[in-house]
C-alpha cells in the first residue's frame, strides 16, 4: 500500500529525519550530563560538554611560581613549568589580574625589583633577579591555555571509592540496593495468591474486590504518610529499612494483583481444568501451572517495582531516612548534593550517572517485558 | 545486625512465611476443618471451596486495607483535627487556614497548569513518534530511545535538565545549552531560566513531557498497530492522503487508548512532586499540591493542614478512580 502514492521516498526520508531529529531531542540532556560525568573539572568549567571533543581554550586562574633557585653570573634565576599535563598550550599570559593576557608567549616581562619574567608556548618559565629572593614571595603569572581533551574516570572513583569522600555514592548505593530489592520480592509473593485467586476461584465479591483493586491503583500515596508513619511508630518499628520495605510492599500491591489478575485470566481453561480433573488441590495448581505459566507477567512487575523502588525519594525520606542520615538513598544523596553542590558538575553529574545506570541497564536488557507489562497494565 | 543481611534475612523470612501461611492453612482446611472423607465428604469439599478463595486473598487484602484504604480514611480524620490543641476536633479550621495562604492557591494554579500541559503534550508527542516509528526500519531503536527516560529517576531527570538550563555569568562560557545558543544569537544577559515566574513552570514541566512521551509512545503504537488494515487500504483505494488517513481513519479508531493514555499521565502528574522538590523547592511561584503538602507535614509540622492538602489531592483523583472503576466494572459483566 505504501507504493500506491509515487512520493512515497519522500515521504520515507522526511518520516526518518522527523524522527531522528526527536531522537536527538530526547538523548541531548541524557547525553550531556554521561560526557560531563567523564570530563576534568576545569574542562567542565571551561566550555559546555558538546565541545568536548574539540580542543579546550580556557582562562587559568592565578599560579605562582615556584622552584629551585640557580645564580648565573650575578642573575639569581629560577625556572620550571607551569602545568603538569602534557599537551597545553599557552596562548598568551600576564603577571597582574588587571591585564591577564598582556603578553604573547616568548616575551620578556619586566616587574618591579629589577625582576623579569618570561613564559614560552608550552609553559616553561623562566624568571631573573639581581638578588636572591629566598624567603620572599615570587610573582604570580596568568594564563591563557589550549589544551587537548581530556576524559577522566577520577569523578567516579573520586565518588565511588574515596574513603576520604564523606559525600561519597557507595553507601547510599547499597542502602539503595538494600530497599529494592526485598520491596521488589515480597509484593510479588502476597500479590501472586490473591491474583489467582480473583481469576480462577469463584465466590461471591469477586468483581467488587477486582474493582476495589482497579481504585486502589490511583489512590495518591501522598494520603498514606502520615497514618503509616504514625502507625510504624506506634508497633515499634519506627524509621528504618523494615518500615520502608512494608510500605512499598503496600503501595506496589495495586499493580501487582492487577497485572497478574489479567495475565492469569488470559490462560487456558483447559490446562486448570483438566489438572483440577486429574485431582491437584488449588495450591498444587497455583504452585506448578499457574506460577511458572506466569513468568512474563512476574517479570514485567518486578521490573516496574525495581524501577519504581529504586528511583523513589518520597517513600524513603518519610519511612526509611532518620536523622543521622546513615540510611540515606541515592536519590536522597543527589537531592542534598543539588543543594550543596550546586554548580560543581562533575560531584553531580557523576553521583546522578551512579544512580541511573542501574535502571537503564534493566531497561535496556529487559525492555521487553517492560513494554508487556505497561500495556497489559494502563487500564483499558 | 548489618542492613544487607538483614534485607537477605527478610526476605528468606518472607519467602518462607508466605509459602508456609499457604500450604498450611489449606492443609489445616482439607485435613482437620472440613476433611474430604467420612459420612459428610460431599458437603465438606464444598465448605472448603467456599472458604478457600478467602484464604488466598487474606494477606494481599489485609495489606491493601492497612497501607491504602485505611490511610485515606485516617487523612480525612487528621484533617479536621488540631494537633496543637490535643488533636480537638476544629472542623473545616484546616481548610478555611488553607484557602488563605496564598502558596496554597500558587500551588493549585500551577498543579491545574501541569495537567493542562503535560498530558496533552506526552500524548501528541507520543502518537507523533508512534505514527512516525510505524513502519520505520530502524522505528525499534529510535522507540526504545524516546522510551528510555521512562528508567531514569525524577532526580536524576532533575539534574540532567538542571545542566541544560544551567546559566552563568556573561563573562565565562554558557554550559548550559539554552543559555549557549542564547548568547551565540547574541544576548546580552543569560537567563536563569527557574527563577523567571510563570515561565519557570514551563522549564519543569518540559520534564515530565521528556519522560512520560515514552510511556504514551509505547501504548498508542501498539494500538496503531491494532487498527485493521482493511480500513487504511479502503481509505487509500478512495484516494485519501497521509495525513487524512492519519487524522480521519486511524486517531478515531484508537480513541479509547488515547483516553488511557491522558489519564494514566493525568495520575502522574497529579502527584509530582520529587522534580519540582528537586529542581527549586516550590520556590520562585513553582509550587505544586505535593510538595505543598510535603512542606506542610515535614518542615512546618502542621498534620491538619497537610492532611487537608492531602484530601484535596485525593478529590482531584477522585473523577478518574470513579471512572476506571466503572470501566473495569462494564468489562468483567
Amino acid at each position: 500500500m505504501d507504493n500506491i502514492a509515487g512520493s512515497k521516498n519522500s515521504l520515507t526520508w522526511l518520516t526518518s529525519i522527523a524522527t531522528l531529529l526527536l531522537v536527538l531531542m530526547w538523548l541531548f540532556p541524557t547525553v550531556g550530563l554521561f560526557v560531563s560525568s567523564f570530563r576534568t573539572v576545569d574542562q567542565i568549567g571551561s566550555s559546555g560538554w558538546w565541545s568536548a571533543l574539540s580542543t579546550q581554550e580556557q582562562q587559568n586562574g592565578a599560579i605562582r611560581l615556584a622552584g629551585e633557585e640557580v645564580q648565573d653570573g650575578d642573575l639569581f634565576v629560577i625556572e620550571g613549568s607551569l602545568f603538569t599535563n602534557a599537551g597545553t598550550e599557552v596562548i598568551s599570559w600576564g603577571t597582574s589580574s588587571r591585564a591577564p593576557t598582556e603578553y604573547e608567549p616568548g616575551d620578556l616581562a619586566e616587574l618591579s625589583r629589577d625582576r623579569t619574567v618570561t613564559v614560552d608556548e608550552l609553559g616553561n618559565f623562566r624568571m631573573t633577579a639581581l638578588e636572591s629572593q629566598e624567603g620572599k614571595r615570587l610573582p604570580r603569572v596568568f594564563t591563557t591555555t589550549s589544551s587537548p581533551p581530556e576524559f577522566t574516570l577520577d569523578n567516579y572513583r573520586f565518588m565511588l571509592f574515596d574513603p576520604e569522600n564523606s559525600e561519597g555514592m557507595a553507601k547510599a548505593f547499597f542502602n539503595t540496593l538494600t530497599v529494592t530489592i526485598p520491596a521488589t520480592i515480597i509484593p510479588i509473593l502476597v500479590a501472586a495468591f490473591a491474583a489467582y485467586a480473583l481469576a480462577w476461584m469463584d465466590f461471591p465479591g469477586r468483581a467488587l474486590l477486582v474493582a476495589v483493586v482497579v481504585g486502589l491503583l490511583v489512590v495518591p500515596l501522598q494520603l498514606a504518610l502520615i497514618p503509616l508513619l504514625k502507625f510504624h511508630l506506634n508497633i515499634g518499628i519506627g524509621k528504618g529499612y523494615l518500615g520502608v520495605w512494608l510500605a512499598h510492599t503496600g503501595f506496589g500491591l495495586p499493580l501487582a494483583i492487577y497485572l497478574l489478575r489479567n495475565y492469569m485470566a488470559g490462560l487456558p481453561r483447559d490446562i486448570i481444568e483438566n489438572a483440577r480433573v486429574d485431582g491437584a488441590t488449588d495450591f498444587q495448581i497455583f504452585m506448578k501451572i499457574i506460577l511458572p505459566l506466569s513468568f512474563p507477567a512476574l517479570a514485567s512487575f518486578a521490573i516496574f517495582q525495581f524501577l519504581w523502588t529504586w528511583n523513589d525519594l518520597l517513600v524513603a525520606k518519610v519511612f526509611l531516612i532518620d536523622s543521622t542520615g546513615q540510611t540515606t538513598v541515592m536519590t536522597n544523596q543527589i537531592v542534598e548534593l543539588l543543594g550543596t553542590r550546586g554548580g560543581n558538575w562533575e560531584i553531580l553529574a557523576t553521583a546522578a550517572f551512579v544512580s541511573i545506570a542501574v535502571p537503564l541497564l534493566v531497561f535496556f536488557s529487559l525492555q521487553r517485558y517492560l513494554v508487556r507489562g505497561l500495556l497489559a497494565g494502563s487500564v483499558k | 545486625m548489618h542492613p544487607a543481611v538483614l534485607g537477605l534475612v527478610t526476605i528468606a523470612v518472607a519467602v518462607v512465611t508466605c509459602v508456609g501461611y499457604f500450604y498450611l492453612s489449606n492443609l489445616f482446611l482439607d485435613k482437620v476443618l472440613f476433611p474430604a472423607k467420612g459420612p459428610n465428604a460431599g458437603r465438606n469439599i464444598n465448605r472448603a471451596n467456599m472458604i478457600r478463595p478467602w484464604l488466598f486473598l487474606f494477606p494481599a487484602f489485609a495489606a491493601l486495607g492497612l497501607y491504602l484504604a485505611y490511610p485515606v480514611f485516617e487523612t480525612l480524620r487528621l484533617s479536621v483535627l488540631d494537633r496543637d490543641q490535643g488533636n480537638a476536633f476544629v472542623g473545616l479550621a484546616n481548610y478555611q487556614q488553607m484557602v488563605q495562604e496564598p502558596k496554597f492557591w500558587e500551588a493549585v494554579r500551577n498543579n491545574a497548569l501541569w495537567l493542562l500541559i503535560v498530558p496533552a503534550l506526552s500524548t501528541a508527542f507520543g502518537l507523533l513518534v508512534a505514527q512516525l516509528t510505524d513502519r520505520l526500519s530502524w522505528g525499534n531503536i529510535a522507540k526504545s530511545l524516546i522510551f528510555m527516560p521512562m528508567a531514569i529517576s525524577f532526580v536524576g531527570a532533575a539534574v540532567i535538565w538542571k545542566l541544560v538550563y544551567e546559566a552563568r555569568p556573561i563573562e565565562t562560557e554558557q554550559i548550559g545549552v539554552f543559555n549557549a545558543i542564547l548568547v551565540y544569537f547574541g544576548a546580552s544577559e543569560p537567563i536563569t531560566f527557574l527563577t523567571v515566574p510563570f515561565w519557570n513552570n514551563l522549564f519543569l514541566m518540559i520534564i515530565l513531557i521528556w519522560i512520560q512521551t515514552g510511556f504514551a509512545m509505547v501504548i498508542l503504537s501498539a494500538a496503531l498497530r491494532g487498527i485493521p488494515e482493511e480500513t487504511v487500504e479502503a481509505a487509500i483505494v478512495d484516494g485519501a492522503n497521509p495525513f487524512q488517513i492519519f487524522f480521519k481513519i486511524k486517531i478515531p479508531q484508537i480513541v479509547p487508548t488515547i483516553v488511557v493514555v491522558w489519564t494514566t499521565i493525568t495520575i502522574a502528574t497529579l502527584k509530582v512532586f520529587d522534580i519540582v522538590f528537586a529542581m527549586t523547592n516550590g520556590q520562585w511561584e513553582t509550587q505544586v499540591m505535593a510538595n505543598y503538602m510535603y512542606d506542610k507535614l515535614f518542615r512546618a509540622n502542621d498534620w491538619g493542614v497537610g492532611s487537608a492538602s492531602a484530601i484535596i489531592i485525593m478529590l482531584m483523583v477522585l473523577p478518574i478512580l470513579v471512572w476506571n472503576v466503572r470501566q473495569v466494572r462494564k468489562e468483567m459483566r
